[in-house]
């Protein structure tokens, strides 16, 4: 049994225009230890995600479909059995450091009161393991600076604040959602490999959410494609990436600046991605997809097609021997 | 942090001095005096009166033998219409009440507004945020000079519940305190419940909440810290309000504090202790202002002094 298995989840927000669509009909399993990244652009429905996992999506969501962790159903679960597994078991690490933290608490007061809440330790056996902890995320004389505010911090020693304070439990189920969007590109870097080193020392599953496919490339094992709120093809990252076969995924990696080949031409995708609060009809991305015909109208099944690899689409560019 | 207090009462002196010499001026500039009356006295006795006050001297003595008796005696002179009671005493018997009710009305409008308006956001869109918004708007536009004629009509003349006026125990204290209060508490919940609101949709509260930490903790240990910012800023100007509002208090429930006294001296021209008066609510708006600024310090650790 996966230690995570979704299966046709979908997220809907009620709003005062209609109902949007966040994620459709979506089916993702992680075992443990194992990594995968999610990939999308801004609004596929790749964060919204993560937010159904922890059962913290905005009060007018709702969901439909099972996320079962451990056997366990989420969707269904009480706030108080939500609350015991998260941080315990599932942790998450959110984009923006310079907003995730409480600006108003030491850091100290807000990592051990997650060793206190699920672990029952006394206060001072909590910050002796969060100084432990920010030791594992390389941060410098963490036994003073665990004393000091947020603020105190710059943007990248935050989010390793971030990570330290995600692991203290080590969870079985670690989601990362655009740890490094918000960072230095020479931060992005350490920040990445630190997340790597970590999940292979705690053994952790981990999810990866970025719209970044060079981050997705070092880390991530297996690689899911969302667009338009579905999951156009998903597979073991390096040939997924090495031979795409849906347009889409061939897009988004023609967009990808290169330095190693100076005559590449960086393709852009045209058009924007839908309003998924009304979505086109049929495959999400067909408006804008250089190879749809009339049979695109409908939405095509994720079928598996070659090893481990599955796809959502009536046209994939390349066709690839089973 | 001592530094900064010492260096606030540093200023505190010079803002007291200008008080002072602005308050005296316009009062000296003001027509009529304390002796003025329907009856006009002869020129000798009044002449007699205004060497005794020492009103014969120019300004500026006047204003310097003021200061220099309070500097050195902490003396504010005798009152000009009472004979034989000095403002301090005035002070001394009326301060304590309006300190007592004025205590009381701050702490049940800061301890019931926050209450009331965290109650609300946690709880937002349903009927009790639905009440509370409603009662606290209702309240807001019920000043003091309008509860307090309402409170007396309904609990003293039509139930007899309590008494409509005097000083001598508890039971005198609660129509006081609510008729001060109300409209206060009304502001501090919708502020409350306002700034709760916004505080609730940061991201770092999400934090808290993916920690897995219970409701009630993310309200009391995250959430309401940084919602106290507005509500404090708000204290300052609150603070002044129910001192002017102190004035409507003594005056329809005959309590005898500070309010009362301070009227009288300016329908009076009792120099004195309007003087005396305007020195002390001076000086405990700046006080007040202080503690603020010191709150603030100590909610959000970016503000150092």
């Amino acid at each position: 049994m996966a230690l995570l298995d979704i299966d046709n989840l979908s997220v809907t927000f009620d709003t005062d225009d209609g109902p949007v669509y966040a994620v459709s009909e979506l089916s993702l399993s992680i075992d443990r230890g194992q990594t995968l990244g999610i990939v999308g652009e801004s609004g596929s429905g790749k964060s919204q995600t993560a937010f159904a996992i922890m059962g913290l999506l905005a009060g007018n969501g709702r969901t439909a479909g099972s996320v079962r962790f451990d056997g366990q159903e989420l969707l269904t679960a009480s706030k108080k059995q939500m609350n015991a597994l998260r941080a315990h078991r599932i942790a998450m690490i959110f984009q923006d450091p310079m907003t995730s933290l409480n600006p108003y608490m030491r850091i100290s007061d807000q990592m051990a009161e997650v060793l206190t809440l699920h672990q029952g330790m006394s206060k001072r056996d909590a910050v002796a393991e969060a100084t432990h902890m920010l030791d594992a995320v390389r941060i410098p004389s963490a036994a003073e600076r665990i004393r000091l505010f947020p603020h105190e911090f710059s943007g990248g020693m935050r989010q390793r604040v971030m990570i330290a304070m995600s692991l203290l439990c080590k969870p079985d189920l670690l989601i990362a959602d655009e740890p490094t969007t918000a960072l230095d590109v020479t931060v992005q870097a350490q920040i990445m490999n630190l997340l790597a080193d970590l999940q292979r020392e705690f053994d952790m599953a981990t999810i990866l959410i970025t719209h970044d496919l060079g981050v997705v490339a070092g880390f991530c094992e297996r690689v899911t494609v969302m667009y338009g709120s579905r999951v156009m093809e998903e597979g073991p990252t390096d040939p997924l990436f090495a031979k795409p076969t849906h347009p889409y995924t061939l897009g988004l990696l023609g967009a990808v600046p290169r330095i190693d080949d100076e005559d590449a031409q960086m393709t852009a995708i045209v058009g924007n991605p839908p309003n998924m609060a009304d979505p086109p009809s049929g495959c999400p991305f067909h408006p804008r997809c250089d190879f749809a015909g009339d049979d695109c109208l409908t939405m095509p099944p994720l079928e598996p097609f070659a090893e481990g690899r599955a796809r959502a689409c009536r046209r994939p560019v390349e066709k690839i021997a089973p | 942090m001592l530094t900064y207090i010492l260096k606030r009462i540093a200023i505190a002196i010079p803002t007291l001095l200008v008080l002072i010499v602005v308050s005296y001026v316009l009062m000296y500039m003001a027509p009529g005096g304390p002796f003025t009356s329907e009856r006009e006295l002869p020129p000798q006795v009044l002449a007699n009166l205004n060497a005794k006050y020492g009103l014969d001297q120019p300004l500026w003595r006047q204003i310097a033998t003021y200061v220099w008796n309070i500097v050195t005696d902490f003396d504010f002179g005798p009152s000009f219409v009472y004979k034989d009671r000095s403002v301090n005493e005035i002070i001394a018997q009326g301060f304590p009440i309006t300190l007592t009710y004025g205590v009381l009305s701050f702490l049940l409008a800061v301890i019931v507004g926050v209450s009331l308006g965290v109650a609300a956001a946690v709880r937002h869109n349903s009927a009790l945020d639905y009440a509370a918004v409603g009662v606290s708007i209702g309240a807001q536009v019920l000043p003091n000079f309008v509860m307090a004629p309402i409170l007396v009509l309904v609990f003293t003349l039509w139930l007899g519940w309590l008494p409509g006026g005097g000083w001598q125990g508890p039971e005198y204290w609660i129509l006081p305190v609510i008729a001060l209060s109300t409209s206060f508490m009304a502001s501090i919940a919708r502020i409350t419940r306002s700034s709760m609101l916004e505080v609730l949709t940061q991201n770092h509260i999400r934090t808290a909440r993916a920690k897995g930490l219970p409701e009630r903790r993310i309200i009391l240990r995250h959430a309401l810290k940084p919602a106290m910012l507005p509500v404090i800023s708000y204290l300052g100007p609150a603070f002044v309000g129910m001192i002017t509002g102190s004035v409507v208090v003594d005056i329809y429930f005959s309590t005898g504090g500070i309010g009362k006294a301070f009227v009288d001296s300016a329908l009076n021209r009792d120099y004195a202790v309007m003087m005396g008066v305007t020195i002390l609510m001076g000086t405990l708006t700046i006080l007040f202002n202080l503690i603020v600024d010191i709150l603030y310090g100590w909610i959000d650790p970016k503000i150092r002094f």
